[in-house]
């Protein structure tokens, strides 16, 4: 197919992106102070990217909603990041890192992208070392490693409980570095609400000052979204409250392709919900599974307490179902069996929708060995649990505290509650091998793109996509897009595509002002997040889909009769700004159940319920399905997919085993 | 549980806030302090009123965007806790709860709740960073660093940057803040060629911002929600001195 050109460069594999950067054209340094480059979203992918090209001499414009960068989502990330450095001495290597990559992924992830991020994992570390970001170390004063999901070797750095914070605070000294040269002008408070094309190229944004309401005309001569996922169509997830996917549809709707939009990741480890009052949910980090152990009750609808079951009534199932794995299996598999457990009627807690996440052993075993360090040998009990539980704290202390504000229990005496909930989405606006989407000029990177995960990401890989997209990747591939338009000067901001784009939005806003009826922003966004999660979440069926499908499109259309905004619209309204991203969210998620509907296998973290093995796994369907599927908008809420084959040619395409 | 709620109002940064008092009921204990306030905005958008604004994110203690002065306390009354890990239970039912935004003339009000805190992006700018530009790095383990002095880094580089700490001081002075990044950056040995100057030029944009001077009452420390020590005060100040020596 013409229009989905992968641009994957020919070649071996391991030789494809050194080959590419050798020969990628370049623009000269007196040429990248004349092009201006807009940037969408401030996170690990948008702080890095503004950093590294500003640091190149290109005149870059960053917009974000929050008031500061860092507080983009990706700070929030927990537990790690990946490299292939193999300081652990366990065999690791970038083939290794980028094998397990595309496995996760469930064999739904382009080779040639893949082993470009593992490619650049190594020098992500070194990069945030240099900028002094303070990972965790050994007593020597190397760098410390911990195991995540879905892999045997110990390849995740992490800084305690908080990586992506300090990865972010990293990155974002980066930038504000360039800001005070004044290389990067930063838009606080900005969301930018449509993208303006000019001869089908993207030529510039129009954004909303949140503060004052207004709206603002921005020309560059790329634009670059770095916007992050759409977990936030399910309302209840690990996303921050302001995560949207605004900035993606408004682009999938002006020509972007959407690729892969049912791919969603379920996050096996999160604190339960505990009422209708919920507004988001926390996640405890993957890197629990390295010591915690998964259990409920043997006994189904047990209602005793978590410590007065004994040993021999406890059912350890991911160590059961998956000796090889055990608690470390990936996230899609390992909420697939709390699920599972939950349905069957082994849930545990009030709710029954909970499944214990334990540190007994652990702790245990850490005081044994601290005692031993110490050379007590006749420790008591008392004191091994003593001892262990401090070395518990030192490793993972802060997400323990955060569970006991959370809950109000304490899990070094009493085991978590857990279970799965929306934490990634693997799918997002589809890209070539240099991150551009099918509108030329138009980039996306990290999260918001579709790009490197497949149908699965693996534990401390998103972490790595960010950075590698935007320190590594785009200050390479841009050069071959702006190379050509060296002698074009900056658009003014009064082209008609400018000005009509900024009237369609302008009106947007008035018509959301002027429904004035009688329900609020959260109302219709808790209805769609619960259509989403029961039919379109951890299991999926083609009755629930298309259910779903004809319930979102009644949802929508009560949503743009009967929606009331309060206020007014040339103001800090933060009624308005949920409104413009539920809208959107109400269409995207018809898609999302579309791709779910055709996709008529179990790959990843989608599972449909048809298609399963006699051992309840998902079963993939490589004959008929083995394709990326990139969805073009047809206008008014129709959309026609194109295929993009996948071809292995370095790895063995099997089934996806961790028994 | 049932609450009084005195909430500061005040449309924008032009005109005159005031309390207005809101009853709320049937508030479960499990709510945070900020789903509370949903389930009051939700309440005044049903009755076609404008909601409360305030800022708040990622909810759960680590984006710094949430604030709120609660009963005269930066982020309420529970140590080590940002306003959206705050929950009810550390409420009595009947309470009156007094909240206010952050308190500082370097932060002035947009709307409401919500202050503008880019005076921190600018002194961030000014010197909190490790000039190095992507692609110039050796191998990461070529720079073995003592894990205490790692640890001591990353408690410091644990900061929010919230701004609890200059609302809480009666000073408004930003230098719990800035110690901390330049702690952060002082302790390692990739911050060493530039530790001189970086002391200098964030202090030096912290008081032109109008961030007050710190007179050592420690009621920075004590609001902090992620507990960052005063210690790093003080090696702020003798880095300070130092580099004024140097220069």
């Amino acid at each position: 197919m013409s229009k989905l050109d992968s641009k994957i460069p020919e070649g071996s594999l391991e030789q494809k992106w050194t080959d590419y950067k050798s020969h990628v054209p370049l623009v000269n340094p007196s040429n990248k102070r004349n092009l201006e480059i807009i940037i969408v979203g401030a996170g690990l992918a948008g702080s890095s990217a503004a950093a590294s090209l500003a640091e190149l001499g290109y005149k870059v414009k960053v917009f974000f909603y929050q008031d500061s960068a860092r507080r983009a989502h990706s700070i929030a990330a927990q537990g790690g990041i990946n490299a292939a450095k193999n300081y652990a001495n366990d065999g690791d290597s970038v083939y290794r890192l980028f094998y397990d990559t595309i496995k996760g992924g469930d064999y739904r992830a382009r080779e040639g992208n893949v082993h470009r991020l593992a490619e650049v994992s190594n020098n992500i570390i070194d990069q945030c070392v240099a900028q002094g970001v303070p990972f965790a170390r050994e007593y020597g004063g190397l760098l410390s490693n911990r195991s995540f999901g879905g892999t045997q070797v110990q390849r995740t750095f992490y800084a305690a409980g908080q990586t992506g914070q300090q990865l972010l605070l990293g990155a974002y000294s980066a930038l504000q570095r360039q800001v005070g040269l004044g290389m990067v002008k930063t838009y606080t408070r900005h969301e930018m609400l449509d993208i303006v094309t000019i001869d089908g190229k993207a030529k510039g944004i129009i954004a909303r000052d949140l503060v004052t309401g207004k709206l603002e005309r921005h020309s560059g001569h790329a634009v670059l979204l770095c916007t992050g996922g759409y977990g936030n169509v399910f309302y209840l997830s690990t996303n921050a409250m302001g995560c949207n996917a605004t900035a993606v549809w408004k682009a999938h709707k002006r020509g972007a392709f959407f690729g892969n939009p049912c791919y969603t990741q379920i996050h096996p480890t999160c604190i339960p919900v505990s009422g209708d009052h919920q507004s988001k949910l926390t996640l405890m980090s993957e890197s629990l599974r390295n010591d915690g152990r998964i259990w409920v009750s043997k006994t189904a609808n047990d209602n005793r307490k978590g410590t007065d079951i004994p040993e021999g009534e406890r059912d350890y199932y991911l160590e059961r179902r998956y000796p090889a794995f055990g608690n470390l299996v990936p996230r899609d598999v390992a909420s697939r069996a709390a699920k599972e457990r939950c349905d069957a009627g082994f849930g545990v807690g009030t709710s029954k929708m909970a499944v214990y996440l334990d540190f007994t052993a652990a702790i245990d075993r850490f005081g044994k060995q601290q005692a031993g360090k110490l050379g007590e040998e006749n420790a008591s009990a008392a004191r091994i649990v003593e001892l262990g539980k401090e070395v518990v704290k030192e490793k993972y202390g802060n997400l323990f505290e955060m569970y006991e504000k959370i809950t109000g229990e304490n899990p070094y005496e009493v085991p978590m509650r857990i279970y799965p909930a929306v934490h990634y989405t693997m799918g997002g606006l589809w890209v070539d091998y240099e991150l551009m989407t099918t509108i030329p000029g138009l980039y996306a990177l990290g999260e918001a793109n579709f790009s490197d995960h497949g149908a699965n990401r693996l534990g401390a890989s998103a972490l790595m996509q960010g950075l590698a997209d935007g320190y590594f990747v785009i200050p390479y591939t841009i050069g071959g897009y702006l190379n050509p338009q060296i002698s074009e000067k900056a658009i003014p901001t009064d082209h008609p595509a400018f000005v009509e784009t900024e009237k369609n939005i302008s009106d947007l806003i008035d018509k959301l002002m002027n429904i004035k009826g009688s329900k609020s922003v959260d109302h219709f966004h808790k209805r769609l997040g619960k259509i989403m999660w029961d039919k379109c979440g951890m299991g999926r069926n083609e009755k629930g889909l298309t259910e779903a499908l004809s319930e979102i499109r009644v949802l929508r259309d009560e949503f743009w009769k009967d929606l009331r905004v309060p206020g007014e619209k040339m103001d800090f309204n933060l009624e308005l700004e949920k409104a413009v991203r539920v809208a959107d969210f109400l269409e995207l998620g018809e898609l999302m159940c579309l791709d779910a509907l055709q996709r008529k296998e179990s790959c990843g973290g989608h599972f449909r319920e048809e298609y399963q093995t006699s051992e309840g796994e998902a079963q993939r369907d490589d004959a008929n399905f083995m394709y990326v599927s990139a969805w073009e908008f047809k206008g008014d809420n129709k959309y026609e997919m194109h295929k993009e084959d996948l071809k292995y040619e370095k790895i063995k395409v099997q089934a996806r085993s961790y028994k | 549980m049932n609450l009084t709620l005195k909430i500061w109002r005040q449309h924008d940064g032009n005109s005159k806030g005031d309390f207005v008092t809101y009853q709320v009921s049937d508030i479960s204990t499990e709510m945070s302090f900020l789903e509370m306030f949903d389930v009051l905005n939700e309440r005044l958008v049903n009755e076609g009123k404008v909601p409360i604004a305030f800022d708040h994110d990622c909810r759960e203690g680590i984006c710094g965007m949430c604030s709120l002065h609660i009963n005269g306390r930066a982020h309420g009354p529970q140590a080590g806790t940002t306003t959206c890990q705050l929950h009810m239970r550390h409420f009595k039912d009947g309470e009156t709860i007094t909240v206010e935004p952050w308190r500082a003339q370097a932060f002035p009000v947009i709307k409401d709740l919500v202050v503008d805190r880019t005076a921190f992006e600018k002194i961030q700018a000014a010197g909190g960073f490790v000039s190095v530009n992507t692609g110039n790095a050796q191998d990461a383990n070529c720079l073995p660093i003592p894990k205490d002095d790692a640890d001591a880094s990353f408690f410091a580089a644990s900061c929010i940057g919230c701004g609890a700490c200059v609302a809480a001081c009666k000073n408004s002075s930003a230098m719990l803040f800035v110690s901390a990044k330049v702690s952060q950056f002082a302790l390692l040995p990739q911050g060493q060629v530039e530790r001189a100057d970086r002391a200098l030029n964030m202090v030096k944009e912290m008081d032109a911002l109008g961030f007050g001077n710190c007179t050592n009452t420690g009621s920075c420390e004590a609001e902090c929600p992620k507990e960052i020590s005063i210690d790093n005060i003080a090696r702020l100040n003798r880095e300070y001195l130092l580099a004024t020596l140097k220069k």
